[in-house]
């Protein structure tokens, strides 16, 4: 296969079809024909972005009230970029502090030595007392090198624990849905034994889940001690609100791909005789994934959507959170930083998104989907 | 007319060419057997009788096609063969054996393919290879699978998976997963209904020159009469549904290995072509008289008018 097909093939698994008319154009097609792609998928968009941005001036300069105002494209912009600069400089701060912690580790442990070599050679009373200062030091230095920075979580590390939040949530949903919705794609009798739940559930918001996530999880940690939990409380909340609402997309379609196998995919299983396992492994299962990841994109894209609002009401660290904070404070800056939050995380669900359509394409082999 | 046109008055001046052999009593033991064999579909008023009083021999080391019309319930004659579907009366024996299910021993080639998409042309192959002879070492079943690649052609397109292959492509994988199974009887399903007319050509011979060389015992279904003629020992007419039956078969005496070109040349063969032909339509019009008859809905007439010539031309005159 050569370039040209290689690429063209990754644009239409990548879900990347921007990139399509220069791949073709690389490979010397017929200019005219490419500069309509990519006008379509560069000049247009380009186009209503702009057009967008100068709405939104305009509107910055309209929507005044007495104590704020909405941030125009350029404080947001200048936010943004205030809130990288402050994470680098806190990152840099952190490091200083640490490599001065260090420094003091080693000149404490140095003094140890020195005091412990002198305590060989001394006897009785001194001794004693030599190593005690020793010791001292040596918990000190210890100490030390185990400083961990207390600085106030930075606009990234809000991101990314806003992301591990999501992806465990996800991960819990998915373990869940994916066997319960194989069981009722294979058993329309299980099915309809759960239909009621899926139904009556499915629709239910994260903030009506989240009180009672919250009860669980504090029943769950009674009694246990804060030091040996894996988890934060606020951060298995929220994980379990994105959840239990991120759950239902993945198991419906599960339910609908394992269902709908193609019957002479059935057939051809039973002319070879294959065990239940091997018919679930090697036709059921590859059969139902591109569907299964149609449910899964769905799913992390609610995950997405519900974080955000399970953050705030958690409080568990992470882009909600940082919003909410933000909003109480109420700084000249306040309004500036949520709306640059608002393109971050419309951004970063965007990349999910292209991740799990990916993900979808690499596995429905001649029957990928257009990037929509 | 209550009388169809029977291949014995028909054939009378070719007998012996052609003759009705379900009488023949010097037959080779039959591998397949169905006796009265009925299929219908739902229950009480809607009940939708497919195929009724089936019966059938189907020898060891014969090709025998089934000819008939689309909706006569050929496929479900196939899938009670295969054991994937249970008669509702009858029985369907294999050697002696009743068949109360699916199995290896009865290759059966889908219509429309049924390759798993995100396999390989091996890893489709493999699949039924790697079951079927489990017992076998790895090496052993690898080169068992390359060797079925390569006698449908298809050794410079192993790693390609369904989507990147042709109609022909694809029916000659599943040909190949299929006789990688060994299957005592071979049941081919239109295996070429699907492709246009030059690869179905193309296909014809393929096939056949696979039976030539391995003399399976084979049971094709189809509806193309020339395709039957040409492939097979015997053809057997499925008379058009409900309660679809078998005819009567005809036998074709024409030597192998027969050449298409040279066929339809050939007297026998047009004849025989003929023979079926006639006796197909001749059942279909039967069928749909009797249904006519038994419907109860008014009979509508229809007023005797013929189109008048509005062309151009002959306004021009005026």
């Amino acid at each position: 296969m050569n370039f040209r097909s290689k690429a063209l093939k990754f644009c239409n698994i990548a879900g990347l079809p921007v990139l399509e008319p220069f791949v073709r154009l690389a490979a010397g097609e017929d200019p005219k024909e490419q500069m309509a792609g990519i006008a379509k998928f560069l000049l247009l968009p380009i186009f209503t972005v702009c057009i967008f941005i100068g709405l939104w001036s305009m509107a910055a300069r309209t929507v005044v009230t007495g104590s704020a105002q909405l941030p125009g494209p350029k404080a947001t912009f200048d936010a943004g970029v205030e809130l990288f600069q402050m994470h680098f400089a806190q990152k840099e701060a952190d490091l200083a502090m640490r490599q001065k912690k260090l420094g003091s580790a080693i000149q404490a442990m140095a003094k140890a030595r020195v005091l412990e070599q002198a305590a060989t050679n001394a006897s009785g009373n001194k001794k004693t007392e030599l190593l005690v200062t020793a010791m001292a030091y040596k918990q000190e230095a210890v100490r030390a090198a185990n400083f961990v920075p207390s600085s106030a979580p930075t606009f990234v590390d809000q991101i990314i624990t806003s992301l591990k939040t999501v992806f465990f949530g996800f991960a819990i949903a998915t373990l869940i849905a994916v066997p319960l919705g194989v069981l009722c794609g294979m058993s329309p009798w299980f099915n309809a034994a759960l239909t009621p739940f899926i139904q009556v559930f499915k629709p239910v918001s994260p903030l009506a889940w989240l009180p009672l996530a919250g009860l669980i999880i504090i029943w769950a940690y009674t009694g246990s001690d804060p030091a040996t939990n894996w988890f934060e409380k606020a951060f298995l909340i929220s994980a379990v609100t994105v959840s239990l609402c991120s759950l239902w997309p993945t198991l419906v379609n599960t339910t609908l791909g394992v269902a709908s196998v193609d019957k002479d995919y059935m057939n051809v299983a039973k002319v070879l005789k294959l065990s239940w396992s091997q018919q679930l492994f090697k036709i059921i299962l590859p059969a139902s994934l591109p569907l299964m990841f149609a449910g899964l994109r769905i799913s992390l894209g609610v995950g997405w959507m519900v974080l955000i609002a399970a953050d705030m009401l958690a409080q568990n660290p992470g882009l909600g959170k940082f919003v909410w904070d933000e909003f109480q404070n109420g700084s000249s800056q306040t309004f500036a930083r949520i709306a640059f939050s608002v393109i971050i995380i419309g951004l970063i669900g965007l990349l999910l998104d292209r991740i799990m359509i990916c993900l979808r394409n690499l596995v429905s082999f001649g029957n990928p989907s257009p990037a929509g | 007319m209550n009388a169809i046109i029977s291949p014995t008055t028909t054939m009378s001046r070719t007998d012996a060419e052609a003759r009705v052999i379900h009488t023949e009593s010097s037959a080779p033991k039959p591998m397949m057997t169905l006796r009265n064999v009925s299929k219908g579909y739902g229950s009480g008023a809607t009940r939708n009788e497919v195929l009724k009083g089936i019966n059938m021999n189907l020898r060891d080391g014969e090709f025998l096609a089934v000819v008939g019309f689309s909706g006569s319930g050929k496929t479900t004659l196939t899938q009670l063969l295969a054991g994937l579907i249970r008669p509702d009366s009858g029985e369907i024996t294999m050697n002696e054996e009743v068949v109360t299910g699916p199995s290896p021993d009865r290759g059966l080639v889908f219509q429309n393919y049924s390759l798993l998409p995100w396999l390989t042309v091996r890893g489709n192959i493999a699949l039924s290879v790697d079951r079927v002879f489990r017992h076998w070492s790895r090496a052993q079943r690898h080169e068992h699978v390359d060797k079925f690649i390569e006698m449908v052609g298809l050794t410079h397109a192993v790693h390609r998976r369904p989507h990147e292959l042709s109609g022909g492509m694809r029916q000659r994988v599943s040909l190949a997963r299929t006789l990688a199974m060994k299957p005592k009887v071979l049941l081919l399903d239109e295996p070429l209904s699907a492709l246009d007319a030059l690869t179905r050509s193309v296909m014809q011979d393929e096939i056949l020159k696979i039976w030539e060389e391995e003399r399976q015992t084979c049971l094709m279904i189809t509806n193309d009469v020339d395709e039957a003629i040409l492939v097979a020992d015997r053809i057997v007419p499925l008379n058009p549904g409900p309660s679809a039956n078998l005819g009567p078969a005809f036998t074709v005496e024409l030597d192998r290995p027969r050449n298409k070109t040279e066929l339809n040349h050939n007297e026998r063969f047009k004849q025989l072509r003929n023979a079926v032909t006639n006796y197909l339509v001749a059942v279909r019009q039967k069928s749909r008289r009797d249904e006519a008859a038994q419907s109860t809905q008014v009979r509508i007439d229809r007023p005797n008018i013929s189109p008048k010539d509005l062309s151009l031309s002959g306004r021009t005159q005026l």
